[in-house]
């Protein structure tokens, strides 16, 4: 491995190559456990998805820790991590989102199993306009048509933290390349790319999603979408399919302030020793972008791709608020929340749970953004 | 400095036309028109409608003759307002948003200036520690949410001020809270940050090092330097909450500009849109400047040639 000076790192070789790999399996479970997750996402309950789920889920963090511990090189990660668990506010909010992911996967089926509540279940209770106040049986009351609001604020958050993590990555995945082939450039390239970024910016950024969502719907959805919408939440699922498209949408419109924040940072690393030693030994233009200058300009792209995800969960509850995201029966925080709004003075707590829910989310994940800012990036830190 | 701003006043005029065109191709890459939308149409007045919009020449001279008519400043009618200019209707909704924007901006320089500064200065303080609470709790709660919740407690729970519209400067009240509320959090984020930077710079040593009192390095050395990027944030905010913003409008029902905008989306009302966007992409250009301008004022290494 390369510090980020470009030394390659001699010390503890055997260590080092044992630490990769339990890295890399230590990415696998993740990913594996992400799709498992969301794959189980909407009309499935079933126990042994469930139980894949848990298994990997602790195992994850448990591997977590068992790394952390055992990691006492004086590495830039490895300091980073140590500034990152001093910051009280930071490990709150790292708590509280490992909480939520964990009650948003468990959450559904465990209603499912003990009342037979679901996301879209309407009780044949004969009372047709009528949501019922929180009580025992419904902790956070029902919705108009007598939904358990409960049930709906879990499976909408499946939803709302897929929008966060998807249209981040795809986000992350053009801006970094944008970025950095703009900033390695330099010249005349850099200065034509940075200028379309500039023009782009000054377009609404909702005409974008809404031309974007009426040109790709329907027929012209591209296949890729629709895969992954079947791989998600199964075949035949025209709405989900739709999801999908404004998770990649909203993507599409957030990378251009990643793009700036790469730029800025490999416009000062190109100059750097290690990438005149890569260019004299022959490594390819690419392999010097991908391979050399992007990790070592990760600090602010993960601190950026961390602040990113409450800002497009953000743009997707406004959306939703205009009726141009989730729709019913399909639930988001925001779009719960927004349906909320129009009840309430009559039924407060339709708005007030999902609203809070989702608040407490975002204020996580901006009080994890800033302690990794802090952790990451030690000239801008407390002091 | 005055040939800077002149290079880049005349800069504006094809960064402006590059965004229209750009709008335009958008608005004509989605499928189907505006007049499709409508109830079933007999085929003449079809035509009539090409005809008057001008659909029955080839693209390239429907582009032109768009160019020609932005750089005129003339976007025509609109097509869902029938028989009003487009410059008529934002001239007319244009100053509620811009009301609403101004007041909201100068809460939100108030409040965010005053927290950020007396938060930096006692570091780690409980002041501090609260105010940096508030203000990322200010980031999280949606204005969509802040607003209904703002309604609930003070129109209908204690009666202070009417629920929605501008009808009396009370109507003024809630739709400013909410408007600056994430504004002035980003703010006193911004501020925090750019003083702590600043007070532990080798400049402001050295003014305490000659001996000026604590107050005069403060107001005179290094508010100028800890407001750079807050003046940064600012110049592009001022011009999103003049333009309005759609969920305020929307909760409050106020017919600012933002409202406006986001029907003409859905109505596809190319006129109108294209009209929209070239105003609100010269007010974003324009008040860029100001901010690179006022660089020059706050930070005297700054210069431009």
């Amino acid at each position: 491995m390369e510090n980020r000076y470009g030394q390659t790192e001699t010390v503890d070789q055997k260590s080092n190559s044992k630490k990769s790999i339990l890295i890399a399996y230590l990415a696998f479970i993740v990913v594996l456990g992400v799709i498992l997750y969301v794959s189980q996402s909407l009309e499935s309950f079933s126990g042994i998805g469930l139980a894949v789920f848990l298994t990997f889920y602790f195992s994850t963090t448990a591997l977590a820790f068992w790394l952390l511990r055992t990691n006492k090189t004086n590495s830039l990660w490895a300091d980073a991590w140590k500034r990152l668990f001093k910051n009280k506010l930071a490990i709150f909010g790292l708590m509280v989102l490992w909480l939520t992911i964990l009650f948003v996967a468990v959450g559904p089926s465990i209603i499912y199993w003990t009342t037979g509540f679901t996301y879209d279940f309407i009780p044949p209770t004969g009372n047709l306009v009528k949501s019922f106040p929180p009580s025992l049986q419904h902790p956070m009351g029902t919705d108009e048509q007598g939904r358990d609001l409960l049930a709906r604020v879990l499976q909408g958050g499946r939803i709302s933290l897929a929008v966060g993590l998807i249209s981040t990555v795809v986000s992350l995945l053009i801006g970094v390349s944008y970025g950095a082939i703009a900033g390695y450039s330099g010249g005349r390239i850099d200065n034509f790319m940075m200028r379309i970024v500039d023009i782009v910016y000054a377009i609404p950024y909702i005409l974008i999603v809404i031309v974007l969502l009426k040109v790709l719907s329907g027929e012209n959805t591209p296949e890729f979408i629709k895969w992954l919408s079947i791989i998600f939440g199964g075949a035949n699922n025209q709405g989900l399919s739709q999801i999908f498209l404004l998770f990649f949408a909203l993507g599409l419109v957030s990378w251009l302030t990643m793009a700036r924040v790469v730029r800025g940072q490999i416009l000062s690393l190109k100059n750097q020793e290690f990438v005149m030693a890569a260019r004299a030994t022959g490594v390819s233009t690419f392999g010097i972008i991908f391979r050399h200058l992007v990790p070592n300009a990760l600090g602010p792209v993960i601190v950026y791709a961390t602040l990113t995800i409450p800002s497009v969960m953000l743009s997707e509850a406004f959306l939703s608020f205009l009726g141009l995201g989730v729709q019913a029966p399909y639930a988001s925080w925001g779009s719960l929340a927004a349906d909320g709004i129009k009840n309430i003075a009559v039924y407060p707590w339709q708005m007030i749970f999902p609203g809070v829910t989702m608040a407490l989310t975002l204020f996580s994940l901006n009080f994890l953004g800033d302690g990794l800012r802090d952790a990451l990036d030690p000239q801008t830190r407390k002091f | 400095m005055l040939s800077f701003i002149i290079r880049r006043l005349l800069l504006i005029i094809p960064m402006a036309l590059v965004v229209i065109t750009l709008t335009w191709g958008l608005i004509r890459l989605a499928p189907g028109n505006f007049y499709e939308n409508e109830k079933n149409l007999p085929a003449a007045v079809v035509e009539n409608i090409k005809e008057k919009y001008g659909l029955n020449e080839p693209w390239y001279k429907q582009y032109g003759i768009m160019l020609w008519n932005t750089m005129r400043g003339d976007f025509g009618e609109s097509v869902k307002y029938q028989g009003q200019s487009v410059n008529e209707i934002i001239a007319r909704h244009f100053p509620y948003s811009a009301t609403i924007g101004v007041l909201a901006y100068i809460l939100a320089l108030i409040i965010g200036l005053a927290a950020g500064i007396i938060a930096a200065l006692k570091q780690n303080s409980a002041f501090d520690y609260g105010s940096m609470s508030l203000a990322m709790l200010g980031l999280s709660v949606p204005n969509f949410v802040l607003g209904p919740i703002l309604v609930l407690v003070f129109s209908l729970w204690l009666y202070w001020f009417p629920t929605a519209r501008l009808q009396s400067p009370a109507g003024l009240v809630l739709p400013v809270i909410t408007l600056a509320g994430i504004y002035a959090a980003y703010i006193a984020r911004l501020t925090r940050a750019g003083m702590l930077e600043v007070m532990r710079s080798d400049y402001i040593r050295t003014a305490r090092a000659k001996g000026l009192d604590e107050k005069t390095v403060l107001l005179k050395h290094a508010i100028r330097g800890g407001l750079i990027p807050v003046v940064s944030f600012t110049g592009p905010a001022l011009a999103a909450l003049l333009a309005g913003t759609v969920v305020v409008e929307k909760v409050f029902a106020i017919p600012g500009l933002g409202n406006i905008f986001i029907q003409s989306i859905f109505n596809r009302d190319e006129p109108l849109i294209l009209g929209i966007v070239a105003f609100l992409s010269i007010l974003i250009m324009i008040f860029n400047l100001l901010v690179d301008i006022s660089y020059a004022f706050l930070d005297p290494r700054i210069r431009y040639e």
